[in-house]
């Protein structure tokens, strides 16, 4: 027996792995080149890219930012690069951007809209980021539906509070009515207690007191609101309010009451069965034949109503797919508590059926946002119309990509923080379906 | 029941509307406002501007209607309108009057009951194409592929031109003049077919205006003009003679400029004292004041003026005043005597 021994006995110092299967070259090797297919469509993938950017980047650089006209600008472009191609005239965005972002909004007044804007990321702390944010700005929320019109259109204070002291008595009503009466009839009661505030009572009392103690703000018509600033508009309040009303329509065609289920169904299919440019067209035109001459019904509203009655009915549809995904056990289970209805929705059902549907939920949102922009069909100046506006002044007609890219980016901006902010939430909810 | 009441309640406050909505001219003074649709932006006619005022040649009559009523030519609310949304917002009575490029044709008098109160444009519809293509005349666009406005005369007219030719087209039909101005500018239409003050307009931005012509063929007449509902002939009148002030103005040598020394002390012109509101009662008759027309001409000047500033040399534009020179001056712009 000889000591060699064929077995080691010590072990070998690590060693860096392989200079070819690490870093940037690893990376590359297993990701982009790791096999003969695989190279040539990176190879051909990388040449497409060069090949966009090398237009792209010039084009948008070697620009002229300060220009009265557009052949003011091409004139520049002669003198410093020698031609006119592949040179964008951001001078137009110079000259134009705030008209793009608040249409006719009286400029010594932006700030309302900007504060407006900062009220409503305040507001929506609460409920986007509720671990994060203090409890008390709840309230903040609870006021913004009556602060943020206020602020838009003008007008006296009273306005909102009147309208605010509408929902308390609903809410107050149902509350203290209801060990006396039960709570069908406290809710009936109520809302028809706030009906009779707002429709015949209120008008008096906001003009009484507007002449005691007038406090107020300066009145925008609707007729001046306009570019991007639209677009946020009617999303926020499309998004903001359809939610609920697609909660409601999705319970009520889950429902057993036979009536409350035809009618969810009807105004989901007839809405859904609708384009929503014939909506607005309807809001524009049709709703002008019918209603008296003379009849001052806001279109700006108007486009409001359709377009949240549009988005309404595609989340009523969301939410159903997430009700149906849940087990009947929750449902049953929710039952052996002894909740009552609502009760079982709030605690049990709900909160499971909307996190199945954030990502449904949320390419809704981005989607009514998006199509905010179909009204300037019905010739409201948003931003799409606007760049039409641009256009037809003799110093800009003729200009066409710089401003389109402008609004793509500002589109591209907010519809990118929804989807972000739901794949966040979606992380943060997740209760180990996947690992 | 509940639907009755409604119902009832509808009829009676379209009754009520009805009755209150009995003379535009009323309703605009006790409004203060003047709603004026206009377009959602064509060069030289409607547009606005940095600061938002809306401001050319169409929206001049707005303004000068403005300025004889309610003594305040800025006192005018715009509403943007499109081909499709400009008559229903009319005649539901969104707007008191449409000062929109409008062609006045029978079917949209007497059909669509509105009545067009003058001609403030003889326009006609126009063919452009690349010099390149070698065309001298519209008849030799046989199997051409044409850009196309939808839903206006133009598209009606185009049709009408090539079926009586016998010679056939392939329309490209495109929304907006800035759309057709890029298509044409790309190749996807041989010929870009409007109304030819826009084709001066659109052709005066490309950036080698002179490789494309416009052909001397007008194939259509397109009398532009301010247009009100049927039935209220008294706002009709208003508007009227709010446009004829502008022409009569020009023919009489009054302007902006003049029109402040004119109407402070009678001339020696028995019609420029009538316009003015030294003799005669040209304005109560129409249920204004005196000073309805210097206001007009002070606000916007006379139509040459009004010409100029929008669509002649002093625009970037710059078109010649062809049809719409003064009668005068071998043109159409004719106003009746104020009288």
């Amino acid at each position: 027996m000889s000591d060699t021994s064929y077995v080691r006995t010590e072990m070998l110092e690590q060693r860096e792995p392989p200079a070819s299967t690490v870093g940037v070259i690893g990376w590359a090797r297993a990701n982009l080149f790791s096999s003969a297919l695989n190279s040539v469509l990176t190879l051909v993938a990388l040449g497409f890219v060069a090949y966009i950017l090398s237009a792209l980047i010039p084009w948008t650089f070697q620009s002229v930012w300060n220009a009265e006209s557009l052949s003011e600008c091409r004139e520049i472009m002669i003198a410093t690069w020698g031609s006119t191609h592949g040179h964008a005239c951001w001078a137009v965005i110079n000259d134009r951007w705030l008209q793009m972002l608040y249409g006719f909004y009286p400029s010594h007044l932006y700030w309302r809209v900007n504060l407006a804007l900062v009220l409503t990321l305040a507001a929506l702390a609460p409920v986007l980021f509720s671990e994060k944010s203090p409890r008390q700005m709840i309230y903040l929320t609870l006021a913004y539906p009556f602060i943020m019109p206020w602020l838009m259109w003008g007008g006296s204070i009273w306005n909102p509070i009147s309208a605010a002291v509408g929902f308390a008595i609903v809410f107050f009503g149902t509350r203290h009515l209801t060990a006396m009466t039960g709570s069908l009839i406290a809710i009936i009661a109520s809302v028809i207690a706030a009906l009779l505030w707002w429709m015949a009572i209120s008008a008096p009392v906001v003009a009484g007191l507007s002449s005691v103690i007038p406090i107020g703000i300066e009145t925008v018509q609707s007729r001046e609101f306009g570019g991007f600033m639209l677009a946020l508009l009617l999303g926020i309040v499309a998004i903001g309010v359809s939610l609920p009303i697609g909660i409601l329509l999705a319970l009520g065609r889950q429902s057993d009451l036979m009536i409350v289920k035809a009618i969810c169904v009807g105004f989901i299919e007839f809405i859904r069965g609708v384009p929503l440019i014939t909506l607005l067209f309807v809001a524009s035109l049709l709703l002008n034949v019918f209603l008296p001459p003379g009849t001052n019904f806001d279109i700006i509203l108007r486009v409001m109503i359709m377009m949240t009655l549009f988005s309404a009915a595609y989340m009523a549809e969301v939410i159903r797919g997430g009700l149906a995904a849940l087990p009947k056990g929750q449902y049953e289970g929710a039952d052996s508590l002894g909740l009552n209805y609502w009760q079982a929705q709030r605690l049990i059902i709900m909160p499971q059926a909307l996190k199945i549907s954030i990502p449904g939920i949320v390419s809704t949102f981005i989607g009514i946002f998006k199509d905010t922009t179909l009204v300037s069909i019905i010739g409201l100046l948003d931003v799409i119309g606007f760049s039409t506006a641009i256009r037809a002044d003799a110093n800009w007609n003729g200009i066409y990509w710089e401003l389109f890219a402008f609004i793509a980016v500002l589109f591209f901006v907010v519809c990118f923080s929804m989807s972000r902010y739901s794949m966040y939430l979606e992380r943060k909810l997740q209760t180990g379906h996947k690992r | 029941m509940n639907k009755s009441v409604f119902l009832g309640a509808m009829a009676f406050a379209g009754l009520a509307a009805g009755v209150a909505s009995a003379g535009t001219l009323d309703d605009v003074k006790s409004r203060g406002t003047l709603n004026c649709g206009v377009t959602t932006g064509v060069v030289g006619f409607s547009a606005p501007n940095a600061e938002g005022v809306w401001e050319g040649f169409d929206v001049d009559v707005c303004r000068a209607v403005a300025a004889a009523v309610l003594g305040d030519s800025t006192a005018v609310e715009f509403v943007p309108t499109t081909p499709k949304t400009r008559f229903t917002a009319l005649s539901a009575g969104e707007i008191d009057m449409l000062s929109r490029v409008t062609t006045w044709t029978l079917s949209r008098d007497a059909d669509l009951k509105f009545t067009f109160v003058g001609v403030n444009y003889y326009d006609g519809q126009g063919f452009m194409v690349p010099k390149e293509l070698g065309v001298s005349s519209a008849k030799e666009l046989d199997g051409a592929t044409v850009c196309i406005q939808t839903g206006t005369t133009t598209e009606l007219n185009l049709a009408d031109f090539f079926r009586t030719n016998n010679i056939s087209y392939e329309p490209v039909p495109i929304e907006t003049v800035a759309e057709a101005q890029q298509q044409y500018l790309a190749g996807a239409c041989d010929v870009f077919t409007t109304d030819a003050s826009q084709l001066a307009s659109t052709r005066a931005t490309f950036e080698t205006p002179a490789d494309h012509v416009i052909l001397s063929d007008i194939i259509s007449k397109e009398p532009l003009g301010p247009t009100v509902r049927h039935g209220d002939d008294e706002w009709a009148d208003v508007v009227r003679w709010s446009y004829n002030t502008m022409v009569a103005a020009e023919e009489l040598g009054i302007t902006s400029a003049n029109v402040g020394t004119m109407s402070a002390s009678a001339t020696d012109n028995p019609e420029i004292n009538r316009l003015l509101g030294h003799e005669g009662n040209m304005g109560e008759m129409l249920g204004l004041d005196p000073q309805w027309a210097a206001r007009i001409l002070s606000a916007v000047g006379n139509y040459g003026e009004s010409f100029e500033r929008n669509l002649g040399g002093q625009s970037a534009i710059g078109l010649a005043r062809g049809l719409n020179a003064l009668w005068t001056e071998g043109g159409l712009q004719y106003s009746p005597p104020v009288r």
